[in-house]
């Protein structure tokens, strides 16, 4: 008896190959798909995030644009118009802008011209509305034309629209782009799973024929592939996880930038990641085995 | 003379395998299997769309019987002992196994159909990945038993079939005739009801040929029924057993050694 085996210590080695070489290059192709899958639902929540923002900085906000009538002056009439408006129900703050914020506004489309004073620029009244109950643009006609003060309301509605258009489409992109990522890693780890059983054809046989049962030998192949695949994505929702932070570091306190504010919350979206892999894989490898196995006399 | 006699005693250790016999409290097949073991009536089969490689067989395996089944090259030997391992299925007629028809047996009932069959293959198929004890104790592995009953066993078995220095070895580094003796050792160590061996004393020399038989010898007195295919007419003339010719697949005159069960 071989003086370097010892039988009283023999434990049965694993059904199947522990490494093979081809597994290096399957966990780093699945690694990358997990990982770009991980940012890409990273970007999505912070693409959803901006979204909400931008429509709820709009809808909180009305501009009032005042024209002085008669004798009155410009000032006057916007100081009267925030007066008017203070009292209406749903609006927390209405304030008149100073005549330099308004040149401000309009100085990028006239340019550097040096009497700004002269022209008529319309005084701007900034409001404030309650978000719980914010009052329509209609309630703020009515309230300045019962003071008759000569003045536009404008509440947003068509940049909220369109906002919120941008909004949707950026969401459903998102979504589209990481079910896409997702639908191809599942299609990777399917196909590894069906390779890794060719390439074992023989241990399947084997198996097969000393009396395996069939749900044994795909279940051998269901955990190889689980577990291979759970590492992958391990490996790639850490790596995303790396790069969400950096990102969110390197944004300040706004995120990445304020059009896609990545919060810390948002890397959470990495953690089933390994899960989600592992239990594609495990299901890939529990159909493509039973067909491979059921292919058997 | 035979080569059961002919074996002189004191030449060769005797099998191992009268030893997990003993201890063995299930019955000899022969007392649990009353009806044949194999029976084929009138069975054709084909590969694919190809033409018939066996036609028409008729003929039974009794329990504990020992035959020799030889023909010429592709004459149909190697597909006759997949059919009855259940490698493959016939074209048209009837198999059955341990009195079970194979084409109505529910697929559930194969695994533990095959775990009675001991194969040694021509082409050996060990796992390359496991060692060489890991590849004996194969079948008792799934077969569910308990590594602690068994693994003394295995070493015992390993070391009579000459592989007693190389139970760790990995099958890539044995050599022609050791890989042989391994798949023959996979073969008998779950104490098979039936032995079907595919050219199993190709790759080694006169003196292991005859350890083998042997072996072969004892298990088929413990009742396990034994079907070897080979081109080995010495073997099959010292041996005095009966034997199926196969030509074309069909079963041909029968040599002068002994009847069909």
């Amino acid at each position: 008896m071989s003086e370097m085996f010892d039988v009283q210590r023999w434990r049965p080695a694993p059904f199947l190959p522990e490494r093979e070489t081809r597994d290096g290059s399957l966990i780093f192709v699945v690694a990358v798909l997990c990982f770009l899958a991980c940012l890409t639902a990273m970007g999505v929540i912070a693409a959803d995030r901006a979204a909400a923002g931008w429509t709820g900085q709009l809808t909180g906000e009305a501009t009032v644009i005042v024209r002085p009538r008669g004798g009155e002056t410009p000032d006057a009439a916007a100081a009267r118009a925030a007066e008017a408006l203070s009292g209406v129900t749903g609006v927390a703050e209405a304030r008149a802008l100073e005549p330099a914020k308004a040149y401000d506004l309009i100085r990028p489309w006239l340019g550097d011209v040096s009497d700004l004073e002269d022209l008529p620029v319309p005084r701007l009244v900034s409001v404030t509305l309650d978000r719980r109950r914010p009052a329509s643009a209609r309630q703020l006609s009515t309230a300045l034309t019962s003071q008759n003060i000569d003045a536009t309301v404008d509440d947003h509605s068509i940049w909220i629209k369109d906002i919120r258009r941008a909004g949707t489409l950026v969401r459903w992109l998102g979504i589209g782009v990481f079910l896409l990522i997702a639908a191809a890693a599942s299609a990777v780890i399917a196909f590894a799973t069906r390779a890794g059983l060719a390439a074992r054809r023989d241990v399947v046989e084997v198996l097969h024929l000393a009396g395996a049962e069939d749900g044994f030998i795909a279940r051998l192949f269901q955990v190889r592939f689980a577990q291979m695949a759970g590492y992958a994505g391990l490996l790639g929702a850490a790596a995303a996880a790396v790069v969400g932070a950096g990102l969110r570091i390197a944004g300040g306190g706004e995120g990445l930038t304020p059009a896609l504010p990545l919060a810390w919350s948002d890397l959470l979206a990495a953690v089933p990641c390994p899960l989600l892999a592992a239990l594609v894989a495990a299901v890939a490898a529990q159909l493509t085995a039973a067909g491979f196995i059921r292919d058997m006399p | 003379m035979t080569l059961e006699s002919d074996a002189p005693a004191a030449s060769y250790p005797r099998s191992p395998i009268s030893v997990p016999m003993s201890r063995n409290p299930v019955a000899t097949v022969a007392s649990r299997v009353a009806e044949d073991v194999v029976r084929f009536d009138d069975v054709s089969m084909r590969y694919g769309r190809g033409p018939d490689v066996l036609t028409n067989l008729n003929f039974s395996l009794a329990p504990g019987s020992f035959h020799f089944v030889t023909g010429p090259s592709g004459a149909g030997k190697s597909s006759l002992l997949k059919l009855i391992y259940l490698a493959a299925q016939p074209s048209k007629g009837l198999v059955r196994l341990f009195g079970q028809d194979m084409a109505h047996a529910p697929p559930s009932a194969k695994p533990q159909l095959r775990r009675r069959i001991g194969v040694v293959f021509q082409d050996l198929v060990l796992l390359d990945h496991l060692s060489t004890f890991d590849n004996a104790a194969l079948p008792l592995r799934i077969a569910g038993r308990n590594p602690a009953d068994y693994r003394n066993d295995v070493a015992e078995l390993l070391t009579w079939v000459g592989l007693g220095q190389r139970m760790h070895a990995m099958p890539a580094t044995l050599a022609g005739g050791e890989r042989q003796r391994l798949a023959i050792a996979r073969a008998v160590v779950n104490r098979p009801d039936i032995l079907l061996a595919d050219e199993p004393t190709g790759n080694v020399d006169h003196d292991m040929a005859v350890r083998i038989f042997r072996l072969f010898v004892e298990l088929n007195r413990l009742g396990t029924t034994v079907l070897i295919a080979t081109h080995d007419q010495d073997l099959i003339a010292r041996s005095g057993r009966p034997v199926l010719l196969l030509e074309n697949g069909r079963i041909g005159a029968r040599p002068a050694q002994g009847p069909l069960a």
